[in-house]
């Protein structure tokens, strides 16, 4: 059995929002395929349905492409794992399918997978991180998270929308658009770099945590007054809402004292709100990392990974007890391979 | 401030640094916010000079509301600086762990109670921590910090504080977070009626269903 784990790969499956992804790892860290397929909406946001339909529509196509990435077969696999929460229902709901039915005719385990630790077990791999502060923000997700007694805990969090998502409704809002390797953040982003004037904007931090609906909500009204370029709004937008991300971020890194800081999720890409967060980082004396980008977005390559993780630390996940967890905070799993 | 000497760095907070010092004979607490590279000039100087301002307003405040805080001996509004008295004693963070659970459960009725003069005095603390709060050597408890309060009479801003309170012990005080929390709930609920009491629970119940990926949003749904 032992032999066969270290020998074998992890096949990881991603689709808890607008990504379908596979990935394939071995279980001491290569990544040998990560193929992302991403849902862009023709108008508004995520529809939960059709982003799921997205994800029937191209799994065969993705799968087969990892696996040609790979060079692997399905017959060098030891296990299956997939993000099981949190996550829209019906987009879960998808990839979970295609894991289970995988795993049962592979005849091999399966392991569900808590997507956003694995947003921070990837960091760690690709960056050499071994107990980080991480800022991990995303479209669905703003949160600042260390280790501690055998879990992640959550340090700080917005206590509404998420940092992603509040920029991708202001962009729709402006009538900006987005396609496939050009996401809304990086128009605004570039948009922002020929703003000059700071307007003024709510700025609220709520101890260790945020609320980004006020600004969204004063933005979006300013802009609709049509009295500012949309280059100023886009600078002020990331100005406020980056300080105080960054500012909870350095209140856990305060609070927690530790000595690395990693960076990731969507938004990561950032290169202002990078250079914001290297900022704290240097003032702490904690060295700071930002994931690259395919790693730092939803990912096949971090479900297999923790997955690898999960299992060679004793997890499995019967079928009967795959079911998708919307959900799913991080503090509710046990991390035995963090000591 | 020409008069402080011999300033010793004690703290280098998120926020602000925090020094001990001679003045005028006195054993005193310097409270500097620095400038925060990260933030663009303007917004980090209206938020510091509003910081300082306010907080030294509110800290007398919660000492009107009978919640002890430590004097205040000048506000230096273009320095950023409060200058204000030595609290000699312990943050409740580190307390907490060492303490037999009749203890732990009393200090943190104790510390509901506080929490509640506050808010009947419309005064937000606005950053609930054990780290915020200290105790003498005559188990007086002290609260300080209040660089992120705000003044309301609102059950939004009272629910978020209580909120943020029971998010500091689930993530410092893990191993009983919960019957601190309750305790504290039962110490708040001690100087209120029950009404009132009720009110506010079902406001914090309505905060964090807010939140994102929260069990108490909605019932879980499975497939």
């Amino acid at each position: 059995m032992k032999d066969k784990t270290l020998k074998g790969c992890c096949l990881g499956i991603e689709s808890t929002a607008d990504d379908f992804s596979v990935g394939i790892t071995t279980f001491d860290g290569k990544i040998l395929a990560n193929v992302i397929d991403a849902y862009v909406p023709p108008e508004g946001g995520i529809h939960p349905r059709e982003a799921a339909r997205h994800h029937s529509e191209v799994a065969a196509k993705v799968l087969e492409e990892a696996f040609t990435q790979s060079g692997k077969k399905p017959k060098d696999l030891s296990i299956i794992s997939f993000s099981q929460g949190p996550g829209l229902g019906p987009c879960l709901r998808t990839g979970a399918t295609v894991a289970r039915a995988l795993a049962s005719y592979l005849e091999i385990p399966l392991v569900g997978v808590n997507h956003c630790i694995a947003h921070i077990e990837i960091g760690k791999l690709r960056t050499g991180a071994a107990n980080p502060v991480t800022l991990y923000v995303s479209g669905g997700n703003t949160m600042v998270v260390a280790f501690e007694a055998g879990r992640y805990r959550v340090f700080g969090e917005t206590l509404d929308i998420a940092l992603g998502n509040c920029l991708d409704v202001f962009a729709r809002e402006a009538g900006l658009h987005q396609k496939p390797g050009l996401p809304f953040g990086a128009v605004i982003e570039k948009l922002a770099r020929d703003g000059k004037k700071l307007i003024p904007l709510p700025y609220t931090v709520k101890g260790m945590d945020l609320s980004l609906s006020g600004l969204l909500t004063a933005i979006t009204a300013l802009l609709e007054k049509g009295h500012y370029k949309l280059e100023d709004l886009c600078y002020s937008l990331q100005e406020t809402a980056f300080s105080m991300v960054t500012e909870v971020t350095e209140r856990a890194l305060a609070h927690t004292e530790k000595k690395e800081l990693l960076l990731t999720g969507g938004v990561a890409a950032n290169k202002k709100l990078q250079s914001m967060i290297k900022a704290v980082a240097d003032e702490h004396d904690a060295r700071f990392d930002a994931v690259q980008t395919q790693f730092a977005i939803d990912n096949g390559a971090m479900i297999a990974w923790t997955g690898a993780l999960a299992y060679t630390n004793g997890t499995v996940t019967p079928v009967e007890k795959s079911f998708v967890k919307l959900r799913w905070r991080v503090e509710e799993v046990e991390i035995p391979w963090m000591k | 401030m020409d008069e402080v000497n011999s300033p010793l760095l004690i703290r280098k907070g998120a926020e602000a640094n925090l020094y001990l010092a001679d003045w005028h004979g006195r054993r005193v607490v310097l409270k500097k916010r620095l400038p925060k590279e990260y933030r663009h000039v303007t917004l980090d100087e209206q938020i510091r000079t509003y910081r300082t301002v306010h907080e030294s307003q509110l800290m007398h405040e919660a000492k009107e509301a009978g919640v002890p805080t430590p004097k205040i001996f000048l506000i230096d509004v273009k320095n950023t600086t409060i200058i204000m008295e030595f609290i000699e004693g312990k943050q409740i963070k580190l307390l907490l762990n060492d303490l037999s659970e009749i203890e732990r459960r009393n200090l943190c009725f104790g510390i509901g109670q506080l929490i509640a003069k506050l808010h009947k005095k419309g005064v937000i603390h606005g950053d609930l921590t054990t780290s915020n709060m200290i105790m003498n050597a005559n188990g007086k408890v002290f609260f300080v910090d209040f660089g992120l309060g705000e003044k309301s009479e609102e059950l939004e801003a009272r629910g978020v504080d209580l909120h943020l309170m029971k998010r500091a012990l689930e993530s410092t005080h893990y191993q009983f977070a919960e019957s601190c929390y309750k305790s504290v709930i039962d110490g708040y609920g001690s100087l209120l009626s029950s009404k009132e009491l009720q009110n506010i629970l079902e406001k914090i119940k309505e905060i964090e269903r807010r939140g994102r990926y929260v069990a108490e949003r909605r019932p879980q749904v499975s497939a």
